[in-house]
């Protein structure tokens, strides 16, 4: 065995901080969405209602807490923090295009963008990765480079990052950028551009969340300490 | 001597650990910071802050005089009605008059009837009107533009100076604040949003004066006899019965301003 460096310490930081600032963009956004029911989308309004409207058939166990908790909101019950969301998705925002914009500039310049932007053969990869990922399949999985369908996810994340930068900037000031707006298809397609891109992450994390499950303590422990342990059969070679 | 990988391992992971340990720490700490600041306007006073911060950015980023789209006749999407206040008590449209005043009251007060304002040159268009809960129409509205009643009725400047609206709005003092006539609602401009030249006073939407034929209110109303159509703001400055403007040198109190939402709500 031999200790491997994994994540840069600039990377790390960029990958933890978007998390909880992503995180409270969501939530704040779910905020602002839930202000009006013009947007709603059929299985995530009945979600919510069920989450947070009294007077809908509770469909969540008696045992669970609701929305109105002993008089007090909780902070799930989304309903009504119009106001309260916009303060927080509008520090927030600046929080996370300033870390996205960072993070970007960096694999631009440290090189990194190597590790992560998919090769000429992606879609070959991409397949190839999925086939080889399928849980009957035990294929002992190289832990050293990104295999095609990361390449193609953690570029697609970023992609979507910027998706969700621009789309927000159309809302935040249609009048202003009315082009940007014209280019997603209006103002409100912006708005559905910027939800569904929110599906994506929330999507993503998902996945991200199982599969990081599955690749095991080593490379989950990799993303704090960004070393990693890896058995050194190389170096048995070099030996023989 | 070097240390066996995993005792290495266990070292990096002894320091690191404890780092991020603090870093959650510091992460939740720094949330419940924000959310437990005090009450400013019905918001935290960093939220307020930031919110006001944006506000100076935004007004020097953009120029606040461009122009908004306009739309074609076929684009005019199903009204949406929303918000009452400053409209529920009993009210004489007969007897109504648009008041102006000047800062500090300084000079009389200039009241004018519907048929005033209705002399004045007529302009019509159809904008996208933005509610701050998410939902958007796009309606046709017909008046007098506040730029148009602001060069006959101008406010003072800052400087002593002869007012001119138009060509030199800086010079003028830096707010209108705008009232219903029972006072139950109101809104404030900054002076860039009050003589943006689309801003408007409405007597009519979509071909229809905004009273009802008889003279009297409609039971449900888009606000009348006169409304404020400012495609630069959200909905809720788009105040629905104009009882008084007034010009000032203080930001004017707003009402959904002070209940946690941003006083500029500039789009």
């Amino acid at each position: 065995m031999k200790v491997e460096k994994k994540h840069p310490l600039a990377i790390r930081w960029f990958h933890w901080l978007n998390f909880p600032v992503l995180a409270v963009m969501i939530w704040s956004g779910i905020m602002i969405y839930w202000a009006n029911g013009v947007y709603h989308v059929r299985g995530f309004k009945f979600f919510w209602d069920g989450f947070y409207n009294p007077s809908m058939p509770q469909w969540l166990p008696s045992w669970f807490p609701s929305s109105m908790h002993g008089g007090h909101r909780v902070f799930w019950s989304l309903d009504s923090r119009l106001a309260e969301g916009m303060s927080w998705h509008f520090l927030f925002m600046w929080l996370f295009a300033i870390n996205g914009l960072v993070y970007v500039l960096y694999l631009a310049f440290s090189g990194a963008w190597r590790h992560i932007l998919p090769k000429r053969t992606w879609i070959k990869d991409s397949i190839q990765a999925i086939w080889d990922d399928l849980p009957w399949r035990k294929v002992k999985q190289e832990h050293r480079e990104y295999n095609g369908m990361q390449r193609v996810a953690y570029t697609l994340v970023i992609v979507m990052g910027l998706g969700s930068l621009l789309s927000g900037i159309a809302i935040y000031k249609p009048m202003k950028v009315y082009t940007l707006d014209r280019f997603f298809g209006g103002y409100d397609y912006a708005r559905m551009w910027h939800f569904a891109l929110t599906i994506g992450f929330c999507s993503f994390f998902l996945v991200h969340i199982v599969q990081v499950v599955r690749a095991g303590w080593n490379n989950f422990r990799g993303m704090i300490t960004g070393h990693i342990l890896v058995a050194n059969h190389e170096e048995d070679r070099d030996v023989a | 001597m070097s240390l066996e990988p995993q005792a290495q391992m266990r070292k990096m992971s002894r320091r690191s650990f404890t780092w991020a340990g603090i870093a959650v720490l510091t992460g939740f700490g720094s949330l419940k910071w924000l959310a437990s600041r005090r009450d400013d306007a019905g918001t935290g006073w960093v939220f307020r802050r930031v919110l006001s911060s944006n506000e100076g950015l935004m007004r020097d980023i953009f120029y606040e005089h461009k122009l908004v789209p306009t739309f074609e006749e076929k684009d005019i999407t199903p009204e949406r009605i929303n918000g009452v206040d400053g409209m529920k008590g009993t009210f004489d449209p007969a007897a109504w008059r648009l008041r102006i005043e000047q800062v500090d009251q300084i000079a009389e007060p200039i009241e004018l009837t519907l048929d005033d304002l209705k002399k004045m040159p007529r302009t019509e268009y159809i904008t996208e009107f933005c509610c701050i809960e998410g939902w958007s129409v796009i309606q046709k509205w017909a008046g007098v533009l506040l730029i148009d009643l602001m060069e006959k009725y101008p406010p003072s400047t800052t400087t002593g100076e002869k007012p001119d609206p138009r060509h030199s709005p800086e010079k003028l003092v830096p707010y209108v604040a705008m009232l219903t006539p029972d006072e139950a609602y109101y809104v404030g401009l900054e002076m860039e949003a009050a003589t943006h030249p689309q801003t408007l006073l409405a007597y009519e939407r979509n071909g229809e004066s905004l009273l009802a034929p008889d003279g009297t209110v409609r039971v449900s109303d888009h606000g009348a006899p006169l409304r404020l159509i400012v495609p630069v703001k959200y909905g809720v400055k788009n105040l629905k019965r104009i009882g008084t403007i007034r010009y000032t040198s203080d930001r004017p109190k707003d009402y959904w301003a002070e209940q946690g939402y941003d006083w500029y709500d500039g789009l």
